[in-house]
């Protein structure tokens, strides 16, 4: 008998590469001849450009070409959209696009205004120095309100106004409820997510042989096929003639997917140009300015509530930091805007909000994708319910969570998946239970916390929900094949940036085929292996990938059933397939090994009659009409130095449920992660533009990464409910650890320091000592 | 992020190293550790023309002690040393309690004191521990050497009083004698980083254990480490320490402007020095009390 | 100005290697560029992540912070180096493949060769020592706690075989 692997924590098949230095990277890629590209980027935010002299760049010893808008021919053109705004009645949307190259005027600091092709990178950046711009300021547009302000300078000149999207949503009748409320309660929030930050940064190798009239391109994205179909659009190729590897990947978390990145066209289109490979990778400082955010919103809301915490509605209107470009749609606010609705049920709901063009790097998700901010609002509405109505943190939560029995449960508004935002399957008040259960939430406020103040320590608890959308389409697909040496083979369109696909995809196969994990080779980001796909983001690799590798396998599996039938001439239901081999049950001494059966299903002679096809061997894909809606709950126990206002996270608990779960170790290890980004964006990043539009925090020294001491050990529990929107029964996950950190900072140090006696609400993220100490000085002094 | 193109030269000993600088003057700059300078490079908001690597200069490494005063660290001496070195620990003890504050391990193996004061950002560590101990720097050109005073060379943000042509090669510092206590202590966003704001303390008492001497300096709040101990000597001889205390807090308030930065504000790091003191001057006083 | 060419001799995983080098080249981009030793990665070319951390004569450095002609006459060792064999990982290695201890794998080279000596000269670390002397190499995927999980369970395999 084998094991089952679906479900077990299985180290990784890929981990041995990656260990010994064996894996390829992006920046690995070394080809014969190969040059080096570096851009030069705009320093200022807003700017006309007047006149760009390249000639000393060109003269310089070692630079082969520079380019600059006026060079690149009709490659010059304002980008895709690439992901349209949902079918919401009554929408703005105002599309403005990037081109590779800034022409006319740059709008942020960053933009890319010429790109120098040389033998060295070192080479390309001293040529950089001998590139002369001349610009002529413009007023830059920093800030959300006064960029909507009468007389704000025009981030883009043909459109009168900066507003680049203006959306409202409604369920229900939020006046008439307000107007019935015992209580209403209504505040401003800021809230700021920050930047992903990978380790590794992005880069783009690209290869043109002329000769074969092909086209290869490395590229650190997450989505290789849409930038194989983009670039064979873009440069005039067959997509046959196109080959985009994303091989391994150091992190994406969102941003990795953004394209088209000004690089993504220019190096090969120079490749093709020059005939010649040519790699570009972006350096750390380009990082902080050449790669996509998430920003920040502004939040008016207001709660109305029953006097016994019972939510009759919300209505919220915010500003959104577009950018000054919005290439990616409005995923990010409509994330918000929904994500705001939680695992509570709020009958009434009114939500508006205005997308702003500004003069900063642009915005698209980042883990998360705008769900956090919506996370912060309603959950710090639901803090301050709380304490004015008298009622425990938790119990307001328990009061309005959906109950288990009304699910489907159809929020009516419009997700980002274009799909109304039905949560397909949920049980909420057990999470809850069993967060509140392991950080001791009641012991806690009843006897430690007092005891613990009696000691001058100031300790405070938190506990926070959220749901997390995922696994939406259009599709991913998947082919499976048994090899003549008997090893299986799965290859996928998506990519993977660490989240252990070589591993969760091979367990799915393990099972269905009856092979060992370690013998199930994945193939994942190389548009050469499989043809269609949409991208690793959302949270939906192992929901949509996952189940049309489930549904490959299957079919596979039906195949060998139906030959090693034929060849034991037995029914195909006493058959057993286990360790690689097919065997009568019962009767193990005589198997056949499935690399023989795959041999026979290709025969050198014989006919493969019509309608089959030879091999064992299915390409099958999986679409669901909606996403999975997963969920969780984290607590928290901080201890405050009420004079530093440092903080040590005492204990981190996180209970989640996103259904059926592939491997329990590479779920810890997405958790685990995700919570670090949140503490991040809680407590230690921030981006700080100054009114210039300049980022003032561009190093990793200014930009603080959570480190191993700033994280704590977190304990994870879960619960399941199966999705039941597909056959495996899974929901994503990637997100959850990410999303709900920020109000559970603020609402324990809240508690810790007992700000409500002092009237001093926390709502804005992030926060930082210097902050804290600011909110509560000036509070003191009220 | 690569540097611009310079020269490199290996200097094979103190005589050499100073004849090049002397040669290149400002175009040159002294690459010791070069946990501070090569970042700089790699932004290209250093470019100088020519490089020295003084890395070879072994005689101008090592801790040694002088008269049984003093204690005498060559300007080469890593990190590395001085956190295993039993006579920092005993004769130099900020020192000792600053080290695992300063960046991280792998920074330590390489980075140098000497660079690290030469370099002199305002938010390090051991420039404030030097001028607390009032200590002296030996500065030495192809055309001569000096002693400067603590005091007197640190000039503003990464700038020291060291001319074009002089290195620094040893640090001299006073040896902790009985009865002392001392305390570093630093407020910082992580681990490593540099301090929002820290404290560089020391004390000495009587036999009675009554407070005969303070020094001490900040770092992090000043265009340069800030000597503060003429705001905490009214902690010697009161009669009521825990007051006596708050008020040096209160006196270290009025003598510093910080200028505040992305991640403090100026009158966070204002707030923060006097609770830096508060909590800084009691285990001073205990240990020297107390051993 | 001409290039500042020198030739350099430097000892790599046990292997000599003899080159000309441009004085600025960052010994992170020769040892992954010219001795197409990939496995050591850059993550900021400033000196705060620890992905590019090798060690030099024994230490943990940080490779983008020194010049390839500063490692003349010096005995270097990549993540390539730190197996005892082809077919044998090194405790550390097998610690982190059975906690998880790594995602993406990008940071993985640079916190394998700060730990490994941390291991050497810290045989019996609690987990707070762990997380100290990790607090030099950034990781934006695990969270830390398996490669924690990783460190204090290798430790425990090199105490039972040593």
């Amino acid at each position: 008998m084998t094991t089952r692997a679906f479900g077990a924590p299985i180290p990784r098949n890929e981990d041995a590469r990656l260990l010994t230095g064996q894996a390829l990277f992006v920046d690995d890629v070394e080809l014969p001849d190969m040059l080096h590209a570096a851009l030069l980027r705009s320093p200022l935010a807003h700017a006309h450009i007047e006149r760009i002299d390249v000639s000393a760049a060109r003269a310089r010893k070692g630079v082969i070409a520079v380019y600059t808008a006026d060079d690149i021919g009709a490659l010059w053109r304002p980008g895709p959209l690439l992901v349209p705004p949902p079918p919401i009645d009554g929408i703005t949307f105002n599309l403005r696009t990037h081109a590779p190259l800034a022409k006319g005027k740059v709008r942020y600091v960053g933009e890319p205004i010429a790109i120098v092709i040389a033998e060295s990178r070192y080479i390309a950046e001293d040529a950089l120095a001998d590139i002369i711009v001349d610009m002529t300021p413009l007023p830059p547009v920093v800030d959300l309100e006064q960029a909507l302000a009468k007389g704000a300078a025009l981030v883009h000149d043909d459109l009168g106004n900066n507003i680049a999207a203006h959306v409202r949503q409604t369920k229900g009748d939020y006046a008439t409820a307000a107007a019935k409320a015992d209580h209403i309660i209504r505040r401003r929030f800021h809230y700021d997510h920050g930047m992903s930050s990978p380790i590794e940064t992005r880069g783009v190798v690209a290869q043109w042989d002329a000769r074969a009239h092909h086209l290869t391109v490395w590229d650190t994205t997450q989505a290789p096929v849409f930038v194989r179909n983009g670039l064979a659009a873009q440069l005039g190729l067959s997509e046959r003639n196109v080959r985009v590897i994303a091989p391994f990947v150091g992190g994406g978390f969102g941003p990795k997917i953004m394209m088209f990145y000004p690089e993504e066209i220019l190096v090969p289109w120079a490749s093709m140009t020059l005939n010649r490979p040519v790699k570009w990778i972006e350096d750390r400082l380009e990082h902080f300015v050449a790669t996509t955010h998430e920003r920040g919103q502004i939040h008016d809301a207001e709660i109305a509530l029953s006097k016994d915490g019972k939510i009759l509605g919300v209505k919220d209107v915010f500003l959104h930091d577009s950018g000054a470009y919005d290439p990616y749609g409005l995923t990010v606010p409509i994330n918000s805007q929904c994500t705001l609705l939680g695992p509570y049920v709020i009958p009434h709901y009114d939500s508006t909000f205005t997308a702003v063009f500004t003069c900063k790097p642009i915005v698209t998700p980042y883990r998360g994708a705008g769900r956090q901010h919506g996370v912060f609002v309603i959950e710090r509405l639901l803090d301050f319910a709380a304490h004015e109505l008298g009622i425990d943190r938790a119990e307001i939560r328990r009061r309005n969570l959906i109950p288990a029995d009304a699910f489907p449960y159809d929020n009516k508004i419009i997700y980002q998946d274009f799909a109304p935002l039905e949560y397909d399957s949920g049980n909420y008040e057990p999470v809850l239970d069993k967060a509140l259960a392991a950080i001791g939430y009641q012991d806690f406020i009843a006897t430690e916390q007092p005891r613990l103040r009696a000691q001058g320590r100031h300790v405070g608890v938190a506990v926070c929900c959220y749901v997390e959308g995922t696994g939406i389409g259009p599709y991913e697909g998947a082919k499976v094949q048994v090899q003549a040496n008997g090893k299986v083979s799965v290859a996928t369109g998506i990519g993977t940036q660490g989240q252990g696909h070589f591993t969760s995809f091979a367990q799915i196969i393990a099972d269905q085929v009856g092979v060992p994990v370690t013998d199930v080779e994945v193939v994942t980001g190389d548009t050469d292996q499989f043809y269609w796909g949409a991208g690793t983001f959302a949270s939906r690799g192992a929901v949509v990938a996952g189940n049309a590798i489930n549904e490959a396998g299957k079919a596979v599996r039906l195949k060998i059933l139906k030959l090693a039938a034929e060849h034991f001439e037995c029914a195909e239901e006493d058959l057993v397939l286990a360790n690689g081999e097919v065997s009568i049950a019962g009767v193990p001494g005589n198997a056949v090994k499935l690399g023989d059966l795959a041999m026979r299903a290709n025969p050198m002679r014989g006919a493969v009659k019509p309608g089959t096809e030879p091999g064992l061997e299915s390409t099958q894909y999986f679409g669901p009409p909606k996403g999975a809606t997963a969920n969780g709950v984290h607590a928290m126990m901080v201890e405050v130095d009420p004079d530093t206002l440092l903080l040590n996270i005492l204990k981190y608990v996180v209970v989640h449920d996103c259904g059926t779960v592939i491997n329990p170790l590479i779920l810890a290890g997405q958790i685990h992660g995700g919570v670090a980004q949140g503490i991040g964006n809680a407590f230690y990043e921030q981006l700080v533009f100054d009114d210039q539009g300049q980022l003032l925090t561009a190093t990793l020294a200014d930009y603080l990464l959570p480190s191993s001491l700033d994280v704590p050990r977190m304990e994870l529990d879960h619960t399941v409910t199966p999705s039941p929107l597909n056959p495996m029964g899974i929901k994503g996950a990637g997100e959850a650890g990410a999303i709900p950190v920020g109000p559970l900072f603020a609402q324990a140090i809240e508690d810790a320091l007992g700000l409500s006696k002092k009237n001093v609400e926390l709502r804005e993220i992030p926060l930082s000592p210097s902050r804290l100490w600011e909110l509560i000085a000036v509070g003191d002094a009220k | 992020m690569k540097p611009a193109p310079f020269k490199y030269i290996a200097a094979k000993n103190l005589d050499h190293a100073l004849a090049l600088k002397a040669e290149h003057g400002e175009e040159a700059r002294f690459l010791a550790g070069g946990q501070s300078l090569v970042p700089t490079l790699n932004f290209r908001l250093a470019q100088p023309a020519v490089l020295i690597d003084i890395n070879m200069l072994d005689a101008q490494a090592g801790i040694h002690r002088v008269n049984g005063h003093a204690l005498r660290i060559g300007a080469l001496t890593r990190y590395r040393t001085l956190e295993r070195s039993t006579d920092i620990a005993e004769a130099a003890p900020l020192i000792h309690e600053a080290l695992p504050h300063i960046a991280h391990p792998q920074i330590r193996n390489r980075g140098t004191i000497g660079g690290n004061l030469s370099h002199a950002d305002p938010a390090s560590e051991l420039p404030a521990i030097v001028l607390a101990l009032g200590g002296r720097l030996h500065a030495q050109s192809a055309t001569g050497e000096r002693w400067i005073p603590a005091r007197d060379f640190f000039l503003s943000p990464l700038t020291t009083c060291l001319a074009a042509d002089e290195m620094l090669t040893e640090i001299e510092l006073p040896v902790a004698g009985p009865r002392s206590g001392f305390c570093f202590m630093e407020v910082a966003r992580r681990r490593g980083d540099f301090a929002m704001a820290g404290v560089a303390i020391a004390v000495t008492c009587d036999a009675q254990g009554r407070c005969t001497s303070v020094r001490g300096a900040l770092c992090g709040v000043g265009d340069t480490p800030v000597d503060v101990s003429s705001a905490l000597a009214q902690v010697c001889g009161s009669a009521d320490e825990v007051g006596a205390i708050k008020d040096a807090a209160a006196a270290v308030w009025e003598t510093i402007e910080p200028g505040g930065n992305v991640h403090a504000s100026a009158a966070y790091q204002r707030h923060l020095a006097g609770v830096l003191i508060e909590r800084g001057l009691p285990i001073a006083l205990e240990r020297a009390r107390h051993g | 100005m001409d290039e500042d060419m020198h030739d350099i001799s430097v000892v790599v995983n046990g292997t000599r290697y003899q080159r000309r080098v441009e004085a600025r080249m960052l010994l992170s981009d020769f040892i992954r560029h010219e001795l197409r030793l990939a496995g050591t990665h850059v993550g900021c070319e400033h000196g705060v992540c620890g992905a590019c951390t090798i060690h030099m004569d024994g230490l943990p450095v940080r490779s983008c912070l020194l010049f390839a002609v500063q490692a003349n006459s010096r005995q270097l060792t990549t993540v390539e180096g730190l197996a005892p064999a082809p077919d044998k990982l090194h405790p550390l290695q097998q610690a982190m493949h059975a906690h998880h201890g790594l995602q993406c794998g990008y940071c993985t080279p640079g916190i394998l060769m700060t730990m490994s000596v941390f291991l050497n000269e810290h045989p019996a670390p609690t987990e707070a020592d762990v997380r100290e002397a990790l607090s030099g190499n950034l990781c934006r995927c695990t969270g830390y706690q398996h490669i924690v999980d990783a460190v204090l369970a290798a430790a425990k395999l090199r105490s039972a075989a040593p």
